[in-house]
């Protein structure tokens, strides 16, 4: 139901991509995806069918969200706003 | 019906005639090789000799091949039969010394197949030294076999026999090489799954690296992970041991490709098949010794420390996970499928 | 994992960890999944160790394999019986019917095919006369695939056997189910890729819990527990993103135009649970020709008996945990298994034996 597992775009040919996943190529239909994709833009799929296009940077946007979280809670507890350390 | 044929019929297998005429053009040349004894494979007699040493321990070992498909990317049936059985007495601690050929072949095999699959089967002996010295062939009609069976025994000698049960606590345990690689591979050769890519099976005889890495000695177990992969492999010598692995999951190599086919079938690489790889336990006076001398060769330029042995949780396997988790890595239960959730 | 989202860190990992143990509360606090995914991550990677005591994480009806009920394995093995070639995803193979499983079936001469998607399906149906029906099993995140393909024209020979579900609906009955006791839940990655937040405020606004969208790698699971913790210790219970990489608030809207195409709502069973209104998808008139229900002769057979001791229902409604039921790991294994639970490959039953469930190293 959830597996889904992110691609890089190498190529678009209407309906279809094809995509890598780390040397594996497979194809990916796109009638699934609402944004547009091009190569070089990964993408979210789920049973050979694009359901997300995701760009790297987003990878680095995660990683700020987890350490954002960590460093609110480092300063009080119980405080409601995110708070500066010292 | 014109007996010159490309294909095989019940009379290749009769014994007469047809069958030495297979044999002597198809098979015997291809597998030319110093004979261990007297009595040789040329001889054609209803056996042949071996002339043991005077010291060590006869080892012998013997597998059935009926792999599907019968050609897959890096190999075949034929490289699949050499290198498993050789790989049993590899991880015996034994030097090949003799090696049996027997097939049973469906009606209609194409012969130019066999040409292949013994050339393969020819070309994996010779990387390992090792010589057939005898064989069988039998054909079956048509629908009552399907393609071909190869059964091979071989006999080696090692000095002394290495087991697979013998861990110690404090041992470090090693892989020679990335896992999963042959699993993998054929399940991307699946035609209906459309997938492309590079990754070929690891097939390969593993005796060439195992017979620099013994003389260092301090080899405590050897086993190599081939159906259940690595996961059955390591619980088979915790188990008989009666000792914990403990496995380090960031360490265990991989390659790219197989990363990428776990995370699109959701199938774990460590439970899949390995053809040219053994995992070698060893005391930790010798490990770094034995991992640099398994790297220094080709097939084990990605050899690696993956775990130590410990008394934590007996026959137990324990995996520390890439993010600082823990947790156990039970015994496959059954060829892994696909999953979609 | 390509690069860009190989996120595995053992210093992050440790920092969401004890951001965890300092907002977690003082008593017992349940969160349930409804994931096979999330489950496998957190086996896989050891997560339950990394939590405090108190904090509980269950997996609730996440299989859809375990809760497709048997008739409609029944009607997949009777539609393969009657000479179609049955295309099904891998998991769904070793799930028993009343006489036999899809690999019992092929062991009888059906003709059981193993596709990664459907579109092989209907690649298949474009090569052969034969009838080709795809077992189309699955929640939100794998409907509009099946939507796709009837949208496109396929081949007459090519049909479907629907037996997709809705989970929004089931989380809200779960809800109101005695004894779940359901604190919050981590609400499924990819289903919400598709569906966004708007399902889970609809059905589940009026119970008042935490609702967060947790994403399937380790780091991304236990941020999203971070943030269910974050909303107890702030005194709320709101639908919140916590996989925004690969879910939008509003959701796949082109997905989700397609099921809307496509299929409707329908009362359906849920093996463990029963019938939940609303919760599964059949196919709208326009469409009812690629109904293998209607293509094929199929009958109603015996259906699922109860058995003695199993809980699974207990297991799906997130009442019980697998180690708790007395045949698990005894009478009911992976290679023996009883339960739905156990048999789909993601069934927590499963999951819990081949990782070791409880016993944590």
């Amino acid at each position: 139901m959830c597996l889904a597992a992110p691609a890089k775009v190498i190529s678009i040919t209407d309906n279809e991509a094809v995509v890598d996943y780390n040397g594996v190529r497979a194809t990916a239909r796109l009638d699934t995806l609402t944004e547009p994709l091009a190569a070089g833009d990964y993408v979210l799929i789920h049973t050979g069918f694009a359901i997300r296009r995701l760009s790297p940077e987003d990878g680095e946007e995660t990683l700020k969200l987890f350490d954002e979280l960590a460093a609110s809670l480092d300063a009080e507890p119980s405080s409601d706003d995110s708070q500066q350390g010292s | 019906m014109s007996i010159e044929n490309d294909r095989i019929t019940p009379l290749h297998g009769a014994g007469g005639e047809m069958m030495g005429k297979l044999l002597a053009e198809h098979v015997l040349p291809r597998l030319q090789h110093a004979a261990p004894g007297r009595i040789d494979l040329n001889a054609m007699d209803d056996g042949a000799t071996i002339d043991l040493p005077a010291t060590g321990e006869l080892v012998m070992t013997t597998d059935s091949h009926v792999v599907k498909p019968i050609f897959f990317p890096g190999g075949d049936i034929g490289t699949l039969a050499a290198a498993g059985t050789l790989n049993d007495l590899a991880v015996m601690g034994a030097r090949p010394i003799a090696v049996s050929l027997a097939v049973i072949i469906e009606e209609d095999f194409p012969i130019a197949d066999i040409d292949r699959i013994v050339a393969s089967f020819a070309e994996t002996l010779e990387s390992a030294d090792a010589a057939v010295i005898c064989g069988d062939t039998k054909v079956m009609g048509r629908g009552e076999i399907d393609g071909i069976a190869i059964n091979t025994t071989a006999l080696g000698i090692a000095d002394p026999a290495i087991g697979d049960a013998d861990a110690q606590p404090g041992d470090v345990v090693l892989v020679t090489g990335t896992i999963g690689d042959h699993g993998m591979a054929l399940l991307a050769a699946r035609e209906e799954f459309h997938l492309e890519t590079e990754l070929v099976s690891d097939v390969a005889s593993v005796w060439p690296m195992i017979a620099e890495i013994l003389p260092l000695g301090g080899i405590h177990a050897m086993k190599d992970p081939t159906r259940g992969g690595l996961a059955a492999a390591l619980n088979e010598m915790a188990r008989k041991s009666g000792k914990c692995f403990e496995i380090d999951e960031q360490s265990i190599p991989l390659r790219s490709e197989v990363q990428g086919l776990s995370d699109l079938l959701g199938i774990s690489p460590l439970t899949v098949a390995n053809e040219g790889k053994a995992v070698v336990v060893v005391s930790p006076e010798v490990a770094d010794r034995v991992l640099t001398t398994i790297q220094a060769h080709p097939l084990g330029k990605d050899a690696a420390i993956i775990g130590t042995v410990s008394e934590t949780y007996p026959e137990r396997v324990v995996l520390g996970t890439e993010v600082g988790g823990r947790r156990f890595l039970d015994m496959p239960l059954g060829d892994p499928v696909p999953r979609i959730c | 994992m390509p690069r860009p989202f190989q996120l595995a860190d053992p210093k992050r990992a440790r920092q969401l960890a004890d951001a965890i143990a300092i907002l977690a509360p003082p008593t017992t606090f349940k969160i349930v999944h409804v994931c096979g995914t999330h489950e496998m991550a957190i086996a896989q990677h050891g997560l339950r160790r990394m939590l405090p005591d108190t904090v509980e994480v269950l997996e609730g009806p996440g299989c859809p394999v375990c809760v497709t009920p048997t008739a409609d394995i029944d009607a997949a093995v009777q539609i393969a019986e009657q000479g179609a070639i049955l295309c099904t995803f891998g998991d769904m193979t070793r799930v028993p019917g009343t006489r036999l499983t899809l690999e019992g079936a092929r062991s009888k001469g059906c003709d059981i095919r193993v596709v990664l998607s459907i579109s092989e399906a209907e690649k298949l149906a474009h090569k052969t006369d034969r009838d080709v029906v795809f077992f189309a099993v699955g929640f939100e995140t794998t409907t509009p695939m099946t939507a796709a393909v009837l949208l496109d024209d396929p081949p007459p020979n090519f049909s479907v056997l629907v037996s997709h579900k809705k989970i929004p609906e089931a989380m809200g009955v779960l809800l109101g189910l005695p004894g779940t006791n359901i604190g919050a839940y981590l609400a499924p990655g990819h289903v919400s890729t598709i569906l966004g937040l708007g399902p889970y405020q609809e059905h589940l606004a009026r119970f008042n819990i935490p609702v967060v969208v947790g994403g399937f790698e380790p780091l991304d699971i236990l941020y999203a527990i971070a943030l269910i913790l974050r909303q107890v210790r702030d005194g709320k219970g709101f639908a919140e993103n916590g996989y925004p990489r690969a879910v939008a608030d509003e959701g796949n809207v082109a997905a989700q135009a397609l099921i809307e195409m496509v299929f409707q709502s329908a009362e359906v069973g849920w093996r463990g649970i029963g019938n939940i209104p609303d919760s599964g998808m059949v196919l709208r008139s326009k469409f009812e020709r690629f109904d293998a229900r209607k293509r094929f002769d199929v009958k109603g057979e015996t259906g699922d008996e109860k058995i003695p001791g199993c809980r699974c229902a207990d297991v799906l409604t997130a009442r019980a945990v697998p180690a708790d039921c007395p045949l698990f790991g005894t009478r009911c294994t992976p290679l023996s298994p009883i339960g739905p639970c156990m048999v789909g490959t993601e069934g927590a039953c499963s999951i819990w034996f081949r990782y070791g469930g409880r016993e944590l190293p």
